[in-house]
């Protein structure tokens, strides 16, 4: 039993299939088109595994003109589009339906140049987050945005949702880290939006691009803001007895002036799902655990983690482990980073990303586990702590209708008392179709009015993306 | 600027501001959107029927020190702002610029107006710009209809982002009733390296090797000569706990003394500098001359400089070389000029200061490309589909 709808289906789209599919072909090399059942299922879900659903035709173009054609072919033929990155999305946000095509950029996936003097670099879409890094690590240079998916997920898509990470904290999301792009509008036009340069003219059409969950055109090259990595960093583990205490330590670390690289929050059951995966030394007698991360010289790390333990020893805190090795440091991050995937292995989760100002985060801690408690499910909790934004982790059983519509029912309240405490529904992961429904919780009718308004400007006939972000019942009267 | 004679209207709250924007409408009354008042000399010559201030929606609604966000009225005073952040030391990050210096000293800089223009200043290149920092705005659209957007928490990716396409659109999208601001901590300690006598391109590569370390520099910046000193002069701000600061200090002169990196500034000096370059003192007079702010990749500013030959009055580089500020004569062929050259070299220029006779006769701010032009259009009209608010300010089109 699914909760969430999807839009109905188009018949007039699906009876048409051979023809779309024909006129896909004359636009694509052969091997860019998928069109078999059996090939198209790999593209039926993301990373919002409980819903499935399979798309018209599957097309991976190789170039930028491609694009633009299929673009305009979509725009011609009345065909819905979804765009996909890598397909590691958490809210839906890549799952397409049968009146709709997918649009995949991963055969996209080269650096096309590396400025280490202007500290930039010219990517296609396709290219994963980590490539960029890699590409530049031997240098000294990193591309800051790291979503815990980072191997997999693609810059296309981290542009799509405006993702975050853990080291966020301290260098931005994706919309601080992007300095121009190249994108295709429904109509097939090429646009180029800022450059190597920062703060284009007119309006930010880049800011409202970025995070737009493919609703309002397809991203197909970035130039991304390189940064020199650090002389050294080191992270530290802060083991406490009580969640209220290690979430005010995070909060009176943020208040204090110190902006760590990167400060998580595990509580107990987060703590001893990773630890069995990554081996990562995580104290098991704790109820809650940060992970705070200074970087600089070594003089610099000491004197952060000075003031940062004093802060934490004021809020009790039990256990303190310092990081000793560059192997050890990266152990720690393992074991935070696969906090999803170790998570997955002892059962199906669907991952929250509300957002609430620090100072509410106990309060936030305390209903979430009431609100999980009260529909019998376990919860785990691990997340951003200096921003606020939490990912609460609810276990159940995908394959137990009635307990999938409990945790999605337990999750949607907690979303809406982010909202209530000051937040919001989504810090990083974006709308998608799983909080679609929500939006009405934080934002009223002439909000999204506005919204639905600026998308027209880009798809008035709902054909990029169609069943995301925004309410069916929303829709009407623009 | 609006008539002598216009209507000059100040609503006390958000709710009579939309009354006056729907009522503007049904009267076909195009609004000239004002905030302090201080930059009304950029943008297009621009005739309102009637003036909309933000002046009345005046005060901070909430600020929370250990959150680092504050939220207040568009027409607060960034004075009043300022100091009441820093009696519990805290800044906002993006380092506005005051740009009084450039036009004549009359206005009042409001939260508003520099969200309205996105104003950044040196820090821009570490702590990005206003747009960066904005979480969550209320504003008024041409539609007289209230809309709310973004929020007051630091991460937020809920729906499409109306606050960075508000932020530098200048008030023809929205007439920004209230905003929420991210704050950072104020650095304990500053320092300034400084080194003499380089030429443009050797600014530039030292300004490169220093952004391209690991000392996290907060501003970098190369003045001409005549600028202060009668030789130029490049700048190279660290910013942060004390200790750290002289520890990156001594490392930043080290990897640049082949270009003759020897002391550095620091404190109320070294502030004091920054505050100059932010503001353009250097360009301020005469004031008959053009002032053109202009963006391009860091490595192309000294070859930009260099295309424009003796039209270059005279400028200088901030953000490592990828801000421009230049002084030219004010006449269409200059504009033509500056704009052909960014042609082969990307980037944008905006006509900061001139004339109304200059500005009436050259795009003020970078044109757009056709297919840029056609969305900017539509999203003006998906705010303000009647042009009430200071219609034609930015480009003629919308």
């Amino acid at each position: 039993m699914s909760q969430i709808a999807f839009p109905a289906i188009d018949s007039s789209i699906v009876a048409r299939r051979d023809a779309i599919v024909a006129g896909l072909a004359a636009l694509v090399p052969p091997e860019c088109l998928i069109a078999s059942e059996v090939e198209r299922r790999a593209f039926e879900t993301d990373g919002l595994t409980a819903y499935r659903r399979l798309p018209l035709a599957v097309v991976l173009p190789q170039t930028t003109a491609q694009v633009a054609a299929i673009m305009r072919f979509c725009r011609d033929s009345a065909v819905n589009v979804v765009p996909r990155g890598a397909g590691t999305s958490l809210s839906g946000g890549a799952i397409p339906q049968e009146d709709a095509i997918v649009l995949g950029l991963s055969k996209m996936s080269r650096i096309l140049d590396i400025n280490l003097a202007d500290r930039t670099a010219r990517v296609q879409a396709g290219v994963t987050n980590l490539a960029i890094t890699d590409a530049v690590a031997a240098d000294g240079f990193f591309y800051a945005p790291d979503p815990s998916s980072q191997l997999a997920c693609t810059i296309g898509g981290n542009i799509g949702m405006n993702s975050g990470g853990a080291h966020c904290l301290r260098y931005g999301v994706t919309s601080n880290n992007i300095l121009g792009l190249q994108a295709v509008t429904l109509n097939g036009d090429i646009v180029e939006l800022g450059g190597a340069h920062l703060d284009a003219s007119g309006f930010d059409l880049m800011g409202l691009l970025i995070g737009s969950e493919g609703q309002l055109a397809v991203v197909t090259e970035a130039t991304v803001r390189l940064l020199r990595s650090a002389e050294g960093a080191r992270p530290v583990l802060f083991g406490f007895d009580g969640v209220e205490d290690a979430a005010q330590c995070a909060a009176a670390i943020m208040a204090s002036g110190i902006t760590p690289v990167a400060m998580e929050y595990m509580d107990r059951p987060a703590i001893e799902i990773c630890e069995a995966f990554a081996h990562a030394g995580y104290p098991l007698d704790v109820e809650a655990m940060l992970i705070v991360e200074a970087e600089g010289s070594e003089a610099e790390i000491d004197s952060q983690l000075a003031r940062i333990g004093a802060i934490a020893k004021a809020h009790r805190v039990k256990v303190v482990r310092q990081s000793m090795s560059a192997m050890e440091s990266a152990q720690i991050w393992k074991g935070r980073k696969s906090a999803f995937g170790a998570t997955g292995r002892i059962a199906d989760y669907i991952c929250m990303d509300g957002t609430v100002p620090t100072s509410r985060l106990p309060e936030a801690l305390r209903r979430t586990g009431e609100i999980c408690a009260a529909h019998a499910l376990r919860v785990a909790n691990v997340f951003h702590a200096g921003d606020g934004n939490m990912h609460p982790l609810i276990l159940y059983n995908v394959n137990d209708p009635a307990q999938q519509a409990l945790a999605e029912d337990a999750g949607n309240e907690i979303l809406k008392m982010c909202v209530e405490l000051g937040g919001c529904l989504t810090g990083e992961h974006g709308v998608g179709i799983e909080k679609r429904d929500l939006m009405r919780s934080q934002f009223n009718q002439v909000d999204l009015e506005q919204q639905m308004r600026v998308r027209a400007v880009f798809d008035p006939a709902w054909r990029l993306n169609p069943a995301k972000v925004f309410p069916f019942d929303a829709r009407s009267g623009l | 600027m609006s008539p002598a004679n216009a209507q000059r209207l100040r609503p006390a709250d958000e709710a009579q501001a939309a009354a006056f924007v729907l009522d503007a409408g049904k009267q076909k009354l195009r609004l000239e959107i004002v905030g302090g008042g201080t930059r009304r000399g950029l943008g297009r010559p621009f005739y309102g029927d009637a003036e909309l201030s933000s002046q009345a929606l005046n005060g901070i609604d909430f600020y929370e020190p250990a959150e680092m966000v504050i939220g207040a009225k568009a027409g607060t005073p960034l004075s009043v702002i300022e100091a009441a952040i820093a009696a519990h030391g805290q800044i906002l990050p993006f380092e506005p610029m005051d740009a009084r210096s450039l036009y004549r000293w009359v206005g009042e800089p409001t939260l508003g107006g520099l969200i309205g223009g996105n104003i950044s200043g040196p820090r821009r290149i570490s702590a990005g710009a206003a747009r960066d920092c904005v979480l969550g705005l209320r504003l008024v659209n041409g539609r007289g209809q209230i809309i709310k957007t973004g929020g007051r928490v630091m991460k937020n990716v809920t729906g499409l982002d109306l606050v960075r396409l508000n932020c530098g659109a200048m008030g023809t999208l929205g007439f920004i009733t209230q905003a929420i601001v991210k704050l950072a901590p104020k650095p304990e300690a500053e320092a300034t390296v400084v080194i003499r006598r380089l030429d443009d391109a050797k600014a530039v590569a030292a300004m490169a090797i220093a952004l391209g370390s690991p000392w996290s520099l907060s501003g970098a910046a190369h003045l001409s000569a005549g600028m202060g000193r009668d030789f130029p002069r490049s700048f190279f701000r660290l910013e942060g706990f004390a200790d750290s600061v002289a520890a990156r200090r001594d490392k930043l002169i080290e990897a640049l003394k082949d270009f003759g990196a020897k002391h550095a500034v620091e404190g109320d000096a070294s502030a004091r500098l920054w505050r100059a370059i932010r503001d353009v003192e250097f360009l301020s007079e005469p004031k008959e001359r053009a002032i053109w702010r202009i963006s391009v990749a860091p490595s192309n500013g000294p070859k930009l400089i260099a295309a424009l030959g003796p039209m270059a009055l005279a400028h200088f580089y901030d953000w490592g070389g990828g801000l421009i500020w230049l002084a030219a004569a004010p006449t269409p062929e200059v504009a033509g000029a500056i704009r052909a050259a960014l042609v082969p070299l990307g980037g944008q220029a905006t006509l900061m200061r001139a004339q109304d006779s200059l500005r009436e006769r050259v795009e003020v701010y970078q044109p757009l490309s056709p297919a840029l032009l056609e969305i900017s259009r539509g999203i003006k009209a998906s705010f303000d589909p009647d042009g009430v608010l200071n219609a034609g300010r930015m480009y003629a089109e919308f």
